[in-house]
Parts: C-alpha cells; structure tokens; sequence
C-alpha cells in the first residue's frame, strides 16, 4: 500500500499507520510489543496513572507556565503562535524525530523547540536538558499521552536505518548490543528487574532511579555505561539515530508520557 | 574527553568510596532502638492496632509508597496523637513522625520513603491514654542494573 | 521560582464527610549521605516540616527526614466540618519554604 493511501485509511478508520521499513528476522513483531509500562510492579504503575501521584505532573506544569510566558527578543510566548497546546501539540510528540523539509535534516521534540525558540521567540536556546527544557518537553509531550506512535516518513528512513545498525552493533566491555538485552532477553531479569523491550513511548519521563524527570538520550547513555561502553557526547547524532529507530520499532504503542519508570 | 581508563577509574574510586561511606553512616536494631526510645520514652510497645502498609517486594529503594494508620474507629480516650516509622538500614533510623492537630481527621499517613536495603520498618502510633502500638514489616528491595552511577 | 506544587482535594464536601488530600511538591531532598562523581560531599538539603491546616488549625504536622523520597508526596484524611481554606506549608534546609492554600465548600 502507497503511504497516501496508509494516510487515508488512517484518516477514515482511525487506524495506524502502516510503518515504513519492514521488520527483519529477529525484530519484535509489532503486535507483540509491550510497554515498560507493562513489566513494572502495580504500584509504580499506579504512580504513573494518577495526575496526582505522578511526580512527572510537576515538570507538565512547569511547561504549561513556560508555554503560557513571553520570551525573547520577539517578545512571543510558545501559545501566542500555536494557541492552547491540547490542540497544537496533540501527537506531536508521538510523530518525532520528524523530517524538517527547510532545513533538510531530521529533529527530535527538544531539537524543534529549541529552533522554535531560537528562530521566533529569537531567544537564547533552553540548556540542553535542563530543567526548563525538559519541562517543555514534558507538557508537549503530554499532549500525546494515549495516542499512538506514528513512525511513517519516508525522509526519515536513512536516520532509522543508521540507528538500526547502531542498535544492533556489539559495544563496550560486555561486548553487548541493545539487541542482545531488549530485543532477546525483555521479560528475562537483570540484577532484580525486567528487562523492558525498551520502548521510547514514556519519555521524557520519571525514573526513580534517577529520583528525577529526564530524556531519552540520558536513559541511553545509562544503558552504554550499563554495556561498560563509553556514551556517545551530550546531543551526538547517534542518539537521534537510535531514537529514530526506537520510535520505528515502536511504532503504534500508545504514547504514555510523562511515564513513571523504576 | 574523558578515556575509558578514566572513566573506569573514577568509576571503580566512586564504589569504593561508597562503600566505605555507607558503613560509616548506617543505622542499626541498636539505633532505630534508641530512635524508637527517643519517642517512647521507653514505654512498652505492645503490636497491633497500628497497621503499615508496604510493599513486601520494591523493585527500587529510591520511593516505595506506604501508609502507616490505626484503622477503625478510635473514641477520644484513644485518639491518636502521634504515627512515627522508622528503619534499622538507612544512614538515619527516623523516616518521619506525624502528630496530629485538633483538625485530625481519621490517623492515617501516606507517603513515599527511601530504603537502602532489605530491611525492616517499624511503625509505631502513640494514643492519648498514653499507650504505644507497633507493627513490623520486612521489606526486599531488588536491586536494578544499568543505573546512572555503577 | 516559586516552588512547584500539585495539590488534590474536592472542591466540595457534605457536612461529616470525610475527606482526602494529595499533595506533590518538586524538591530533590538531597539526604546528605551522598557524594559527587569526583567525590566531594553533597550537602543536605531536605524538606524538615510539612503542616496542613484547615481554617487555621492543625490537621496534621509531620516532621521529616532524609528518607522521604524526593519529590515528596504526602496523602492524609480530614473530616469536613465547615467551608473555608486549607492551607499546606511546607519548611526545610537553606530557608526552603513554600506554602498553597485552597478553598473547600461545605454543604
């Protein structure tokens, strides 16, 4: 099937997508795939689903004020130009890392709100990270939470296929690839826990590990050190890669951040 | 740019000193015994009335949600004043005490602690007649692979 | 920045209702017991006191500790009596202090 006609299925069913590479041998079939979400114990889930419980709700709130307040020289705020995020914003993040035509070159959530603050708000760029950013992130990706992830742009199929190699790439001392853990082993236990089929649909999220609200990218670099790997540099083009791939993979989850995760 | 040999090092000084830390600074029965003495003043601690609800088996120690309360209805002679718990693990044996006010609704407390370990609570409620109740829970805290700092 | 806070309660109670409150509040509640990666003690900085008043008497006081998570969350019951304000305060180390209050109507 065309990925126009996908669209228009899409559009009259309600469908997902149909993604756009095909699974390899080995891969996860996509109607076999489980969220983290699914192999924590009940009471983190249940941190997760109350609003009130969920300490990840303090960062959406911190990005409801961010989004609401004028910055930069253009003296704009993020709603005076999209209006109420729960419209905007709704799957936005659930369609990320997207293909940005102008600039001919992919970007993930945080990378296009920072060039919508650097280019219209014509302020500084957020810390990569930082608390600020990661609260912005926080309440756009919100908007998503209970939609599916739509992986379906062909522009990004080069990105997904480079982070597929790096998925697959044996790395570090334990001689590991992510393959090795989250595609052969998820369910199996490391140390006390499950391994997930690592997923990137919470995120930005909190993890009780790290007491704290953080990215897919952090996570990441904890799964390198995890592999006695060195991680790639803050904001390297392999993390875009592999979120790139992870999204593919984990196309038509339900999107569920902010996600609570041990 | 850190080399690898750098980061091992550094990695391998960081759990020595944690370790030699965490043995320096860890409560004990004997501690959380004086905490517990502390609040008492040494009155006995009879078991029952005060129930704490946790779960046997957290999957990590950095927030484990429990609720410590005296169920059932309690006349004014044995309202509750005063709902503690304590650890015999963590670097401090107190985790918090909670006394209540002349608003008090029913004695109930919930909220998310800090283990370092298996180890186990107790909880322990002060009634205005001057009793003291307790309850004991072990709980196991499994530990997680992969984590930030090795 | 005023410190961030999400607080659960009804809006409205019947008479002798008994009622629950949530609250959330973002803080690290460094314990103090930890060290960074180049080995120089991290200093304490925890939440000492919660009080939850309800028109202007004690709930509750809780003192805390090290132990608290962070971010702490705290869920406790009062008995609705007459309409008025709540109001949570919450103290701690470096001068840390925060405080909401909110309305509940009483039928």
């Amino acid at each position: 099937m065309t990925v126009l006609g996908s669209r228009i299925l899409a559009g009259l069913f309600g469908v997902a997508l149909a993604p756009l590479a095909e699974l390899r041998a080995g891969e996860i079939p996509f109607a076999e795939l489980r969220s983290g979400s699914e192999l924590m114990s009940p009471d983190t889930r249940a941190m997760q689903d109350a609003d009130s419980a969920n300490p990840g709700m303090l960062w959406v709130i911190e990005g409801e004020a961010l989004w609401n307040a004028k910055a930069g020289a253009a003296n704009l705020a993020c709603a005076d130009c999209h209006g109420a995020a729960e419209l905007a914003m709704r799957g936005v993040a659930a369609r990320h890392p997207a293909f940005d035509a102008k600039r001919n070159q992919a970007v993930n959530l945080a990378g296009s709100i920072e060039w919508c603050r650097v280019e219209r708000q014509k302020a500084p760029a957020l810390t990569a990270e930082g608390p600020e950013a990661l609260a912005l992130e926080a309440y756009v990706a919100r908007q998503s939470r209970g939609l599916s992830i739509a992986s379906t742009d062909a522009a990004l199929r080069p990105l997904i296929e480079s982070g597929r190699e790096l998925y697959l790439r044996r790395q570090g001392q334990l001689d590991l690839s992510c393959a090795h853990c989250h595609t052969e082993n998820w369910g199996r236990k490391l140390a006390g826990l499950a391994l997930s089929q690592g997923h990137p649909n919470g995120y930005p999220l909190y993890r009780l590990e790290w007491q704290s609200f953080g990215s897919l990218e952090r996570r990441l670099r904890n799964c390198l050190t995890g592999m006695r790997a060195e991680p790639y540099p803050a904001g390297a083009s392999e993390y875009l890669a592999l979120e790139a791939y992870l999204k593919w993979r984990a196309h038509g989850m339900p999107m569920e951040s902010p996600a609570v995760r041990p | 740019m850190t080399t690898r040999r750098q980061f091992l090092e550094g990695a391998g000084a960081l759990t020595a000193l944690s370790v030699i830390h965490l043995r320096a600074a860890q409560a004990t029965p004997v501690a959380m015994q004086a905490a517990i003495d502390a609040v008492t003043g040494g009155a006995v601690l009879r078991p029952g009335r005060v129930k704490l609800d946790i779960p046997p088996l957290v999957e990590n120690g950095n927030s484990i949600q429990c609720t410590v309360s005296v169920p059932g209805p309690t006349p004014a002679s044995d309202r509750v004043r005063a709902l503690h718990l304590f650890n015999e693990k963590n670097p401090q044996p107190n985790m918090f005490g909670v006394r209540f006010g002349p608003r008090a609704g029913p004695a109930k407390f919930t909220t998310r602690i800090r283990l370092a370990g298996t180890q186990t609570l107790v909880a322990v409620a002060k009634l205005a007649d001057g009793s003291f109740w307790v309850d004991r829970v072990e709980v196991v805290v499994t530990l997680a692979a992969c984590v930030e700092d090795p | 920045m005023t410190a961030r806070v999400i607080i659960t309660a009804p809006t409205k109670a019947k008479k002798g209702e008994i009622v629950t409150v949530t609250t959330l509040l973002a803080h690290v509640m460094e314990n103090g017991f930890r060290h960074s990666s180049t080995g120089v003690p991290i200093p304490r900085d925890i939440v000492t006191e919660f009080v939850a008043r309800y028109n202007g008497a004690e709930i509750l006081r809780a003192s805390l500790y090290p132990a608290i998570a962070a971010n702490p969350y705290f869920a406790f019951e009062f008995v609705a009596e007459e309409s008025g304000i709540l109001d949570f305060s919450w103290m701690g180390d470096n001068g840390f202090a925060a405080s909401r209050q909110i309305a509940i109507n009483v039928e």
